[in-house]
């Protein structure tokens, strides 16, 4: 699954992708892994590890960096 | 009066005998335009009195997130409305991430939990995690588990823990500003217990959290007095849904000041670059810290946000001529 392809929801904050206001998220994107599932919204369990992260979302599962 | 570099040359450069709190105040008010000057005095501190080894440690998060304290500056306080959700790692993923900090070449894996303290599930988590490490690595195995019990401490000395972390975050007088749900007294007390035990001590803290200059040199002083054998400087990184989400990140004039401030008042320490670096000063900042004090890194990832690539900090101290520091040696 990729973020891009399928990016519903913004991956820093939640919300729709669509919405106005995603400045702060785009900037934080390059120091954050992924927060939220950019399929469904849900927050995801994250585990960042020294060179990586995996993000695991519920219902559409891991993404790993 | 005289000039504070001018004395600092003679008491930290030439006796190793640190800056004093008023004396650290007053290097932390010099002039943008004596930076360089103070950046270069740190450096000449460090490379005398620590040599030019960089001790390079990696970090892993083992419990993440649902914290029952209040500190303000975290995203895994459970009191929070924050984006980070609770998450175990398991053994297996954390002898992999012990190996890729080893890859690096650090010779330090801190292993960290967001607790209060450890309960008995955690430390059992923490001790089948240490042996399984050992089993396959060569590396110094450090823990940041919050506030502990004399038996706790006893326990990750036998289990062969080589430092321990826990910082102080703040001074005194504004640790209540950033932290209700336990008291700076309450984290002194297990620096002591840590201290005494003969595991290595680690305390730092988080700079920009709304402390005055003054609070600053204050806890410069605070640390001196505790004498760690490392200092882990922090960089406030506003973290979305907490109390200081909003917060403006510390001017990275401010953030090298403060470095060098640091430095002169504790000459002999291991002094860490860690967390809010990259946001704080960029890649520039970490040359110019690495040339003003600081001779240690956390290379990599953080527990919940990410670093610079490894090899950029790799790729930088050999461009510095600054060895990294092997297993077993000392700084």
């Amino acid at each position: 699954m990729s973020v891009v392809e399928a990016a519903s929801y913004c991956d820093q904050c939640g919300a729709p992708a669509t919405d106005a206001g995603h400045e702060r998220c785009a900037a934080r994107r390059e120091l954050e892994p992924p927060r939220f599932c950019a399929e469904c919204g849900r927050r995801m369990v994250v585990q960042v590890t020294p060179i990586g992260w995996t993000a695991r979302c519920s219902r559409h599962g891991e993404l790993t960096s | 009066m005289p000039d504070v570099l001018t004395t600092a040359r003679e008491q930290v450069l030439e006796q190793g005998r640190g800056l004093s709190r008023q004396q650290v105040l007053e290097v932390l008010r010099l002039p943008d335009e004596r930076l360089d000057e103070l950046l270069g005095l740190a450096h000449e501190v460090r490379m005398s009195w620590c040599g030019p080894a960089v001790e390079v440690e990696g970090i892993i998060s083992l419990k993440t997130g649902g914290c029952p304290e209040d500190c303000h500056f975290c995203s895994q306080s459970g009191l929070f409305d924050s984006p980070v959700r609770a998450a175990w790692l398991d053994v297996p993923a954390l002898v992999e991430a012990a190996k890729q900090t080893a890859k690096t070449g650090a010779t330090e894996f801190c292993i960290v939990a967001a607790v209060r303290g450890p309960d008995a599930r955690l430390m059992a988590q923490v001790a089948a995690g240490i042996a399984a490490i050992k089993d396959e690595l060569d590396i110094n195995i450090a823990c940041s588990l919050g506030i502990l019990t004399t038996e706790q401490v006893d326990e990750l000395v036998a289990l062969g823990v080589h430092r321990y972390n826990h910082n102080l975050e703040t001074a005194r007088s504004h640790f209540p500003n950033v932290v209700t749900t336990h008291s700076w007294e309450e984290r002194r007390e297990t620096l002591q217990l840590v201290r005494d035990s003969g595991m290595e001590l680690c305390c730092g803290g988080i700079l920009g959290m709304g402390e005055s200059v003054e609070q600053r040199a204050e806890f410069a002083a605070d640390l001196a007095e505790l004498e760690p054998h490392e200092v882990p400087l922090n960089f406030l990184n506003p973290r979305p849904g907490t109390p200081l989400g909003d917060a403006d990140v510390l001017p990275a004039a401010d953030a090298l000041r403060a470095i060098g401030a640091f430095r002169l008042a504790l000459p002999r320490t291991v002094l860490r670059f860690a967390g809010g670096r990259e946001l704080t000063l960029g890649d520039l900042g970490a040359r110019q810290g690495l040339l003003g004090g600081i001779n240690a890194v956390i290379v990599g990832n953080y527990l919940t946000t990410l670093g610079r690539p490894p090899e950029s900090d790799l790729d930088l101290l050999a461009e510095l001529q600054m060895p990294v520091k092997a297993l077993n040696a000392t700084l």
